[in-house]
């Protein structure tokens, strides 16, 4: 036993990835068809903007924070670009002015939560409930986006096509590429072991000389930015905004990121990890799909329950990693 | 003097912006404070549970009422001011996301006579996120906090719906008993289901020692499938006279369920501030293994208090099943868990826990819900109301963040040292 050193930090993420294997294999082998990379690729495109979404969600919780406003960013967003091109104006133009706005909320909502050092869990609260009233502002009512040349263009022209039909979408695109800054960020700059460091320890980390102000507010910026290019890509999925959207996505998000292997206490955890945990969500929600006679509240069911699983997993490590500090 | 004055403070700021937010209602609000004193028709008069309106055709019309408080009032006026409450009452239930058939539709009363008004109105649609911050606030004392009370409330309103549907249809043990007294089987079905949701939350937490706000989120995302999984992901209505009375029906004077506010308010005052149990849960909140030293059981403590928190979930999803006569297990008690911990905080206790407030998180309660009114009673659309909420959200949370305060006050300091150089 003593040869195989399997690193306990490697065990959740495995466990995540070792789940989606599982539930796929499931899927195959209940379902023709469900193996078909047709599935497999549809299954990026549901669900790419839950994943940017929880990148941001994994970050601010490996700081030891949480952020609530994600669902209601998303709905906002989407509402706001609907409308301003409904309105006339260029769709690059409110995509970035959206992006905007979600950096600037998000940057607020770190320093509230660094500068007056109030919880987390209340800032993003009343952040939720802020942005949501503001999308109902912007318009009470759904919005398509009809004939706007740059979405016509992301759509047609924006795509890598794999042959055999199959094609890599935009949003798609957007999203690894996302991931894959966020892991970079998160494992080999200054700023993402930072993260690490205030989240196992923020006292430590203010000792050790660590901006914690700084990597704070960053972190939370960074979540609104993820937010709102979430919303960006909610638009261009939907053709549509609706401020009524996504209620309730940021526990989705926080349940993809606790999947993902993530402790929400902070300071643990990977952001590759997200990505299985939103692909075991859709995996899920594919799977009662295919079946048609399961009724969709068990979806929430079974994913309440493996975020219960995982929960009992991740202490379970906890307890032993500290009992085998404590023998040495 | 200064030891009452103490007493007292937490309730300084929340009790300054309800000042405040009744002024402005006072100024630019008409009627805002009319209380009037409305006798039951007397055909209904006598209809305590055991005599069911007729459902959806028992609106009482305007002119049925006897206008006791001002009889020498024009009678075209009063009929002018009913329909604007009842438009009032319209608005109110569209932001409650409700059927719109609310307030003046149950034919019970006990004593005939009660207030009519929209302060009592506050209290009445206020009752539920009071209940639930009565177990939030206790949950929170201890350094926890239950996300899941939302998910809760639905799962006690679909079992309540679904057992007075099958007792109505004869399908269950105790139907024989007759409508005005098998209601009591699913309020207590409802009570017991809830306080177990809160077992297992309090297990997660005390027994397991997991995170309050990871092992509770763990029913908010399960507890809405269980509850369509019970009603079968139908929205069940009922129109049992003893379940409506709960949210809908008067006594003394007074909607029904600001009494049973009261009634769990002085129970749990009594139990927080009479015995001990309140000043061990302060204890565990502080510091729990420094109360584990010293003798108290502060698994036991936080466990207990999940269960509370459970029971008060129960009867907060039986007062809105009961206000809206139906489970809608979609959407009762959607983000209300949010709204009971805005009330606890607002209410001065602190989320690190380690002291905690009862009678401020009901005047935080009541705060929301005043400030909810006055956006309707403003014409404000219910969507919108958030972006205000929110606002006050965060004034009153830096009001009362120490950081904020010596900010300020250094602000004010440096500008008087200045002064005093020049």
């Amino acid at each position: 036993m003593k040869k195989f050193k399997f690193p306990m930090r490697y065990v959740p993420i495995s466990a995540t990835i070792l789940v989606f294997f599982i539930v796929y294999l499931i899927g195959i082998i209940s379902f023709e068809n469900f193996g078909s990379s047709k599935v497999f690729l549809d299954l990026f495109v549901d669900n790419a903007y839950l994943g940017i979404a929880a990148i941001g969600t994994a970050l601010v919780i490996l700081t030891g924070g949480i952020d609530l406003s994600v669902g209601s960013i998303i709905a906002f967003t989407s509402i706001l670009i609907a409308k301003m091109i409904a309105s006339g104006s260029n769709a690059l133009v409110a995509i970035a002015l959206a992006l905007v706005i979600g950096i600037l909320f998000g940057m607020l909502q770190g320093w509230l939560i660094h500068c007056f050092s109030l919880p987390p869990f209340l800032v993003t609260l009343a952040g939720m409930f802020f942005i949501r009233g503001c999308g109902f502002i912007v318009s009470e009512e759904s919005i398509g986006i009809k004939n706007d040349p740059v979405f016509n263009f992301i759509q047609n022209d924006l795509t890598i096509k794999l042959g055999k039909g199959m094609n890599l979408r935009f949003i798609v695109i957007v999203y690894i590429v996302v991931l894959v800054a966020a892991i970079f960020f998160s494992q080999r700059t200054r700023s993402g072991r930072s993260i690490y460091a205030i989240g196992d320890n923020e006292l430590a980390a203010t000792l050790m000389g660590i901006p914690v102000g700084r990597t704070k507010i960053m972190t939370y910026t960074i979540a609104g930015f993820c937010s709102a290019l979430a919303g960006v890509v909610y638009a261009i999925y939907l053709k549509a905004g609706n401020p009524l959207n996504c209620v309730g996505l940021e526990m989705d998000a926080i349940a993809a990121v606790v999947i993902g292997g993530t402790l929400l206490t902070g300071g643990v955890g990977y952001v590759f990890g997200s990505l299985f945990g939103v692909l075991v969500l859709g995996l899920i929600q594919t799977l009662i799909v295919f079946d048609g006679r399961i009724n969709s509240w068990w979806t929430r069911i079974i994913v309440g329950l493996l975020v219960l699983a995982f929960i009992f997993m991740q202490n379970l490590i906890t307890k032993i990693s500290k009992s085998k500090s404590k023998s040495q | 003097m200064n030891k009452t004055s103490n007493k007292f403070r937490h309730l300084v700021w929340p009790l300054v912006s309800l000042a405040l937010l009744l002024l402005f209602n006072a100024i630019f609000t008409d009627n805002f404070f009319k209380i009037e004193i409305k006798k039951q028709d007397s055909a209904q008069a006598p209809s305590v549970p055991g005599n069911p309106p007729a459902s959806g055709t028992s609106w009482i019309t305007p002119e049925s009422y006897e206008n006791v408080s001002d009889p020498t009032e024009a009678a075209a006026k009063a009929a002018a001011e009913e329909v604007e409450a009842a438009k009032q009452t319209v608005k109110e239930s569209a932001g409650q996301q409700a059927v719109p058939e609310k307030k003046d539709d149950k034919g019970v009363s006990i004593f005939g006579y009660y207030l009519y008004g929209t302060p009592i109105d506050i209290l009445n649609q206020g009752s539920k996120v009071m209940v639930l911050a009565i177990g939030m606030t206790l949950v929170i004392a201890t350094g926890g906090i239950d996300i899941s009370v939302g998910a809760v409330m639905a799962i006690a309103g679909a079992i309540a719906a679904l057992l007075i549907s099958m007792l109505d249809a004869g399908t269950c043990i105790g139907a024989g008993m007759g409508p005005s007294v098998y209601w009591i089987i699913p309020v207590l079905a409802a009570l017991v289901l809830a306080t177990i949701a809160g077992f297992w939350n309090g297990m997660l937490v005390a027994g397991f020692g997991i995170q309050p706000m990871v092992a509770t989120l763990v029913l908010m995302v399960a507890g809405r499938g269980v509850a369509q999984l019970i009603t079968d992901g139908q929205i069940i209505t009922f129109d049992n006279p003893g379940l409506v009375f709960l949210c809908n029906g008067h006594a003394l004077f007074l909607p029904f369920s600001v009494w049973i506010v009261v009634a769990m308010y002085v129970i749990f005052g009594l139990l927080t501030r009479k015995t001990a149990f309140g000043l061990f849960i302060e204890s565990v909140g502080n510091n729990e293994r420094a109360s584990r030293y010293a003798g108290i059981e502060a698994r036991r403590i936080k466990w207990l208090t999940y269960v509370i928190c459970g029971f008060c979930a129960g009867m907060a999803g039986l007062l809105a099943a009961s206000n809206i006569k139906c489970a809608d297990s979609n959407n009762a008690g959607l983000n209300l868990e949010l709204d009971a911990i805005l009330a606890t905080v607002i209410g001065g206790t602190s989320m690190a826990g380690g002291r905690f407030f009862l009678s401020g998180s009901l005047v935080g309660a009541i705060l929301i819900q005043t400030l909810t009114t006055t956006m309707y009673m403003k014409n404000v659309s219910p969507a919108i109301v958030a972006v205000p909420k929110a606002m006050v959200v965060i004034i009153v949370c830096l009001l009362q963040s120490p950081v904020f305060r010596a900010k300020v006050l250094s602000i004010f300091a440096s500008k008087a040292a200045k002064g005093g150089v020049q």
